[in-house]
């Protein structure tokens, strides 16, 4: 069965049909990308997923639950994690702060007042913070600022945090838009390291073709708000639809 | 010590330290010199120091963790302070449960006021923030006055009579500590030097060394750690699975109940309220106090309450007199000359005074003054690096 499931989603934002009739299913311990031309919906479609949006019409059932009248931070709690297009990090804060408040939302739910207790003496977390930084490489940075650290470490921070939670579903929203070829190979690397190693649920949102194709199990081509095909990279590559999705365009 | 790293513990020692040598520390000039007047060791102002300083502690939990401005903090207060005056009145002159009536009642209504204005964020936040406590000032002084006795406000009459052991022979009651009185001091007299040691002080001042613990360690906890995350990026909050909302709810409550004990205190200190506590003036005091000293530091709330209290009554009173025997050594002209130049600087001028250094502060030290001693011991250092052939072998930074 499919871990996330999405049915007959429909979306419209006055006059434009952002979503429509949308199906999906995102197997278990695949990774899954939504592709397509600008306006076709990918992020309205992520937006749904994570409860920022709610659709006119349909059903989102994440592992036997709806997801839908949910907020973002109930899903997250169910199990799913966002990467964002641009890295959303606690920037005022250091890595390991940082790494520390997902341990915490994860341990203790969406709210616990831990008012008195030192933070120093959350050896639990600390080490579990610390072996995710490790496994990013990240733990030489650990008492930098956030914001005052490179496009593409930020990014890995983001993931580390996203990954410290240990999420069922993992969602990604192009996590190498705007990145330097050198970080976009690092972060295809890295997130191939977590597919297998994990064995994590991803679904992933992306322009760059190469990142696609490199990283995706089932392909998912949207235009227009509405699903074209689904298949395999190697299928998806030569199909005339997806051609005409793309090249189409360019004609005009 | 008590949980408290090293350098938390030397800090937490520093502020021990100075607040029970405060009567000595403020009175450094003997009595009856020209600088006599400089000298703010005095109960009364010793008081307000502490008092102010825990009101500046609490505010800074919200707003130097969380980035919300409330503006409306004088109403915790002035609320907090109508809790303590009835319970002097009509349960027992006893000051320690009508602190603790502060508390509760200050706490109780933070949450209704913050659960409304949290709704909004930034300037709608204080706005609202702002019209809650300008209301709770207008009701206090009109509507509310059976409460809040109005204009004249609330005293300790000769005709109350607390439950619990009030004057039996007409006099009015005095407040006090399980039967020790708030005004007692002791003096002591060191040559020309005169110091004032008061039991309401050291009481008030005990509390506010145990807002000043609780502050570190909720600077240190994981709870501290989102609220700063909520000043840093709600939406990765909503995202990691967190309620933002509730977190500042939770702060906003814990600043609400500091700014009832603060309240609490200036009742058991003097007893008597009035609306004009919960002016919007007030609110703004404490926001510039935090300001002032450095929002998000421990230290610098408390700095800035002092700062502020001291100039408010220090340099207050120097008026054109002073400064005349001030500058009588120069040449007549000149003396009048500087008379008109300093003149409006001091006295009644003394808002002209601290606006001109909250501005220097703001755009020079966004860090407050805590970020100035910060810098001038970073020089110190460094100097004293310079100095030992071990500094100067290092490679310049």
């Amino acid at each position: 069965m499919a871990l996330l499931s999405v049915k007959g989603v429909n979306k419209r934002f006055g006059g434009l049909q952002a979503l429509g009739d949308v199906n999906l299913d995102v197997a278990e311990n695949t990774c899954h990308a939504i592709i397509g031309p600008n306006g076709a919906g990918k992020s309205t479609l992520l937006n749904v997923l994570v409860g920022k949006l709610i659709p006119d019409s349909g059903s989102v059932v994440f592992d036997g639950q709806s997801v839908l009248g949910r907020q973002p931070h109930e899903i997250n709690q169910m199990g799913i994690s966002r990467v964002f297009q641009t890295p959303e990090i606690f920037a005022d804060l250091s890595v390991m702060e940082n790494m520390l408040i997902p341990c915490f939302a994860k341990r203790d739910g969406a709210f616990r007042m831990h008012a008195i207790e030192s933070v120093r003496h959350e050896a639990d977390m600390i080490e579990k913070a610390e072996a995710m930084l490790e496994e990013v490489k990240m733990l030489d940075k650990r008492e930098m600022i956030a914001s005052s650290m490179s496009r593409g470490d930020k990014r890995r921070l983001e993931m580390a945090m996203c990954l410290v939670q240990e999420p069922r579903l993992l969602l990604l929203d192009e996590p190498t838009a705007g990145m330097a070829r050198a970080d976009t190979e690092n972060t295809i690397e890295l997130l191939k390291t977590i597919r297998k190693e994990r064995g994590l649920t991803m679904a992933i949102i992306e322009h760059d073709m190469n990142v696609v194709f490199s990283l995706a199990e089932r392909i998912t081509v949207l235009a227009q708000g509405t699903p074209l095909v689904e298949d395999t990279p190697d299928n998806i590559k030569g199909h005339p639809k997806v051609r005409e999705a793309y090249l189409g365009e360019a004609q005009v | 010590m008590l949980g408290l790293t090293k350098q938390d513990s030397k800090l937490m020692l520093i502020v021990i330290g100075l607040v029970i040598l405060a009567p000595f520390i403020l009175n450094p000039f003997p009595e009856g010199s020209a600088m006599a007047q400089f000298n703010a060791g005095y109960p009364d102002l010793m008081q307000r120091f502490v008092i102010f300083g825990i009101f500046a502690i609490g505010f800074n939990l919200l707003f130097g963790l969380t980035g919300y401005l409330s503006f409306g903090h004088a109403a915790f207060l002035g609320v907090g302070s109508y809790a303590a005056i009835w319970s002097l009145k009509l349960i027992t002159l006893n000051v320690l449960p009508g602190i603790v009536f502060a508390i509760i009642v200050a706490g109780a209504f933070s949450f209704v006021v913050g659960y409304v204005s949290l709704r909004r964020s930034g300037i709608y936040f204080s706005i609202l923030t702002l019209a809650f406590a300008q209301m709770s000032y207008a009701l206090a002084y009109s509507v509310l006055t059976p409460i809040t006795g109005g204009e004249t406000g609330l005293q300790i009459k000769n005709t109350d009579s607390p439950l619990l052991g009030g004057p039996t022979d007409g006099s009015i009651g005095r407040a006090n500590l399980f039967g020790a009185e708030m005004g007692n001091s002791f003096e002591l007299n060191i040559g020309n030097w005169l110091f004032t040691f008061n039991l309401g002080y050291y009481i008030a001042a005990a509390f506010m060394l145990a807002a000043f613990y609780l502050s570190i360690r909720i600077f240190r906890s994981p709870f501290g750690i989102m609220l700063r995350a909520v000043k840093s990026n709600q939406q990765r909050m909503n995202y990691t699975g967190l309620t933002p909302k509730r977190y500042t709810l939770s702060a906003f409550v814990i600043s609400g109940m500091f700014a009832g004990l603060a309240g609490g205190l200036m009742v058991a200190m003097d007893t008597q309220v009035g609306p004009e506590r919960m002016f919007w003036t007030a609110s703004g005091e404490v926001v510039i106090m935090t300001i002032l000293g450095g929002a998000g530091t421990l230290f610098g709330p408390v700095l800035g309450a002092g700062f502020i209290k001291y100039m408010e009554n220090i340099v207050s009173k120097i008026n054109k007199d002073i400064l005349h025997e001030w500058f009588a050594f120069m040449p007549d002209g000149l003396e009048d000359f500087m008379v008109a130049l300093v003149y409006p600087f001091i006295g009644k001028g003394w808002h002209l005074t601290l606006g001109i250094m909250f501005m220097l502060v703001v755009i020079f030290l966004p860090g407050g003054l805590v970020e100035g001693g910060q810098r001038i011991a970073a020089k110190f250092r460094r100097t004293k690096n310079a100095d030992t052939p071990d500094g100067a072998s290092k490679p310049a930074e």
